[in-house]
Order: C-alpha cells, then structure tokens, then sequence
C-alpha cells in the first residue's frame, strides 16, 4: 500500500444552522478543505452521511455535493454505516489512494438534522427496527441499558458520567466551532432533564447541523503541494451485531475491540504511545467504556479515570476528546467522523490554539454506529 | 409500523416467540436466522422460546419516539429468557421503582403500538415481573 496523508481541512460551525441548507454546509467544509490543501484538483469524493433521506427527504447526496461543488464528473459517492459515516468515508479515501487508484481525494461528512420531522425515530433506525426500536427503544434507551449495566457490574457511578460531560464541554468552551461552547458543572448534570434512566440531558449528544471535509493525498503528491501534512498509520474497521441484546457483554464493545487489535498492529504501536484520542461520545457512559476497550484503562475502570482527570488536556495520561466531543461540539451523525479526524490533524501540526495537547506526535479517532455495531478507528502520525 | 406485510412476516416471531434452533451446534437463534453465526449451518429447526426469565439491565424511557408518546414513560429492558436467549422488551404492569436486575419476570402478549387512528395495531410481547 501507499503512504497516505491528510493535506487539508475544513468544516461549518457545528450547531442549528437554520439558514443553511444541507448543500450549503457540505460545499462550504468542501471549499474551505481544499482552499485549506492548496489542491487544484480532486479525484474523487466520498460522503459520510447517515440519513439524508429520512433528516430532509434527500438521497443521492453523492452526485448532488459533486454538482453544487462544481467538480461534475468527479466520481461521488455516499458512505453510509450509521453514526460511523464519516470515519468509513475516511476510510474509503484512505484505501482509495492506498491502492493507487487515486491521488487525491475529498472525504468529507455532513448531516442537515433540524429539518427532520421526528429526529428521535431517524436516529433509532440505526438499531435493529423489528427487535429493538419496535419495543420503544431509543438511542438514549441503548446506551443507557450498557450504563446501567456498567454501574452494576463495575460500581461506576452518576458522579462519574458526569465528570465526562463537565470535561468535554471544558474542552468545547475553548473550540470556536462548537454547538455548545460553554462549561457546564456537575450540578448541572445530575441535574438536568432524565432522558432515559441513568442518563439524563446533559449526558446526551446534541442534534446538530454540520459538515466536515479533509483532503486524503498519497505522500508522493503531497510533497508538491504542501509542507506540513499528517501521515494516516492506521486505518480499521470492525462490525458486531446490530442488537446490543445479541451480545454476550454490554459492558464491553467488541467492534471497538477488534478494530483497535488491529489499528495497533497496524500503526506498530501500543496505547500507550497515542497522545491525544478523539473517541465518540454520543452519551458519557460511551466515553468511558470507549477508553476501556481502546486499551487506555482496564476493563471498569474508566469511570475513575475521568473522576482522577486523567482524560483531560494536562491530565498527563491520554487527552480525550480535546475538540470538545460530541457532547459539546456536537454530533451532526455523518459528519462527525471527519470532524473528529479533523480535530487531530490540527492538534498533530499544532493549529489547536487553547486546547493544545503538548508535543502531540501520535493521535487516533474511534467512530462508531449505532449501540456499537459498527466502529472505525484511525492513527494519525505527524513526522 | 405502515406496511401491512412487513408487520405480518413477523408474526411468528412476536405472537408465539417462535426461534430457529440450529441442528447442527443447538444454537438459537432469534429472530430465524438463514445461517448460524457459531457453526455456518444453514439447518434449523422452529422452536418456542421459554417465556420465562430475568432481567440484564434496563432502562426507563422518558423521551420517546412520536408513536409511543401516549405510553411514555415506560420502562425497556433485555431478558434473558431460561433457554439463554436475550431479547429487549418492555416491562410493564408494575411501579417503575420496582424494577432491578436479576428480578424474575414472564413473557405476555400484549398490544406494542398502533399506527395513527386508523392504522393497523401490532402486537407482540412484554415482560412483568413475577
């Protein structure tokens, strides 16, 4: 395979962007990205984007970005695997130009969520429709059975999902591009709304507008265009099943499992030598079982990990979620796999202002679908 | 729930647990599956699921989607049933206090939602505590 870089970045602010619609946001992540990399050209396009049909009675969102882009007959195409669209987009740039097929490529993420009709049931089709969603499940219902089962099996407490939101959105106070940019206290949190027992409002991710773009090259091109560019040193993907029932654990996320065994051997590194990880917090307890099955904490002990301050930016173990995550920066679903590898790509060549993680050379994205049956994970490495 | 056959493929499912048991390697599989996830068989024999077991883990759902509104708040949760297959459903006819894991619950039939006023009503099951 190739070396393949990421020369280039852009994305919309995160937030509800009425006065947008969703090719507006798309093409304007797209332009800034390859403004951003300097490219006069693009082979080809892959959009993360997990239900543009159901979110704003639009499909073919592919052909339609190309159109509004102005690069028609660049081939296009929609990735779809739920939440985990915009890190499977990613991917298919990635092995694109590995294989030499292409050059340049645009991988990009967008989700127009505030023009749907019912955003909850849009969401939930993300699960299995006929043995989850049929019964009331939701998606907050999902991740608060595996928080409930947690708290059981490991004595993680209210205190310490909690800690997740406090952190995140202290780290979102200080991202210009955040939906919620603002602290929030633990009081805060346990006490806001309950949205589906344990987990109350404020452990939520938001519906979100947004888009996000980079431009994936192969090194051999990119030295022509640009000086500082970050290397991808790992790309993998795993599946599990679609019901969280079907599992034997619910504490433990074997799509996430797998695709990280295989991202380290890939890279040739351990845990312990990522600076900095982006992981998808769609709801606190995911945050904290994330950094246990990534291989950071042992098996029930990531709760404690986030009350210790060992996830924030000076907390000396593994910086999460600096960009603020998905719970303060926002979650416009397809579009947060780019926006994640994003925030790394800026960390690593040092653009991240006041959340800058020191000496960051080695950084990793972990994106998921639905209760975790879908999940990519990716290393990026600046030289 | 607006397609009056997709509801209907489900029937034997939702009214009478029915499950696929594979011949090969015993597992079971539910819904009916075309091939067994353990072994790769593609030979299964209809069986009726235990309507008997306990609770995992659960929730209290208190934000749901429109046509579960009127129900709201309700508790879901995944069962383990005494063959040792799992399913997620509600559970019902009891104080939303009174549910904790391990507790014992059985499976009934019960009305699960209805599309608008005049569409179909569909059925299934539920889990109270026993």
């Amino acid at each position: 395979m190739r070396e393949v870089v990421v020369i280039g970045a852009g994305m919309t602010k995160f937030g509800e962007l009425w006065n947008k619609s969703i090719r507006d946001i798309f093409v304007e992540a797209a332009l800034k990205a390859i403004e951003d990399a300097g490219v006069d050209y693009i082979d080809s396009m892959y959009i993360g984007s997990m239900s543009p049909g159901l979110f704003t009675e639009q499909e073919h969102i592919g052909a339609l970005m190309a159109d509004y882009l102005g690069i028609t007959p660049v081939p296009a195409t929609r990735v779809e695997s739920a939440c985990a669209s915009g890190g499977a987009a990613f991917r298919q740039a990635f092995l694109e130009v590995a294989s030499g097929a292409s050059n340049i490529v645009l991988a990009g993420g967008v989700e127009k969520m505030t023009d749907a009709e019912d955003v909850t049931a849009a969401l939930a089709t993300a699960a299995d429709q006929e043995y989850e969603v049929y019964q009331g499940i939701t998606f907050p219902g999902l991740y608060a059975l595996i928080a409930r089962a947690h708290m059981h099996q490991y004595g993680t407490t209210r205190k310490q999902l909690a800690e997740v939101a406090v952190k995140n959105h202290r780290n979102g106070a200080k991202n210009p591009n955040a939906q919620f940019g603002f602290e929030v206290t633990l009081e805060n949190v346990v006490n806001s709304t309950m949205v589906a027992d344990p987990l109350r409002l404020l452990d939520c991710s938001p519906v979100t507008d947004g888009a996000a773009a980079v431009i994936v090259a192969s090194a051999e091109v990119a030295k022509n265009i640009k000086k500082d560019f970050v290397r991808v040193i790992a790309s993998a993907q795993a599946s599990d099943t679609i019901a969280l029932h079907s599992r034997e654990s619910f504490t433990k996320l074997g799509s996430v499992v797998k695709a990280a065994e295989k991202a380290y051997r890939m890279a040739g590194i351990k845990p312990k030598d990522v600076n900095l990880v982006e992981v998808h917090d769609c709801f606190t307890i995911a945050e904290i079982v994330v950094s246990e099955d990534l291989g950071f904490f042992e098996k029930g002990k990531g709760g404690e990990a986030v009350e210790q301050g060992l996830t924030s930016i000076e907390g000396g173990k593994i910086p999460i979620n600096t960009s603020g995550g998905l719970k303060s920066k926002g979650h416009p679903v397809g579009a947060t796999g780019i926006a994640q590898i994003i925030e790394v790509y800026e960390q690593l060549l040092g653009k991240s202002g006041a959340r800058q993680v020191k000496n960051a050379r080695i950084g990793m994205t972990q994106n998921m679908g639905g209760s975790g049956a879908s999940c990519v994970i990716h290393i990026l490495e600046v030289k | 729930m607006k397609n009056v056959a997709r509801y209907h493929r489900e029937i034997p499912q939702r009214y009478r647990l029915e499950a696929g048991k594979c011949t090969n390697c015993g597992y079971i599989a539910f819904p009916p599956r075309l091939i067994c996830p353990k072994c790769k068989s593609k030979k299964f024999e209809t069986i009726r699921l235990s309507d008997e077991g306990k609770i995992l883990t659960y929730t209290i759902i208190r934000v749901s989607a429109e046509q579960f509104s009127k129900q709201t708040p309700f508790a879901v949760g995944i069962i383990e049933l005494n063959d040792g297959v799992r399913l997620t459903t509600q559970i019902v006819d009891t104080d939303l206090n009174n549910i904790e894991i391990g507790k014992k619950v059985k499976i009934v039939f019960r009305k699960v939602q209805e599309d608008g006023k005049a569409g179909i009503l569909c059925y299934g099951y539920k889990a109270v505590l026993v």
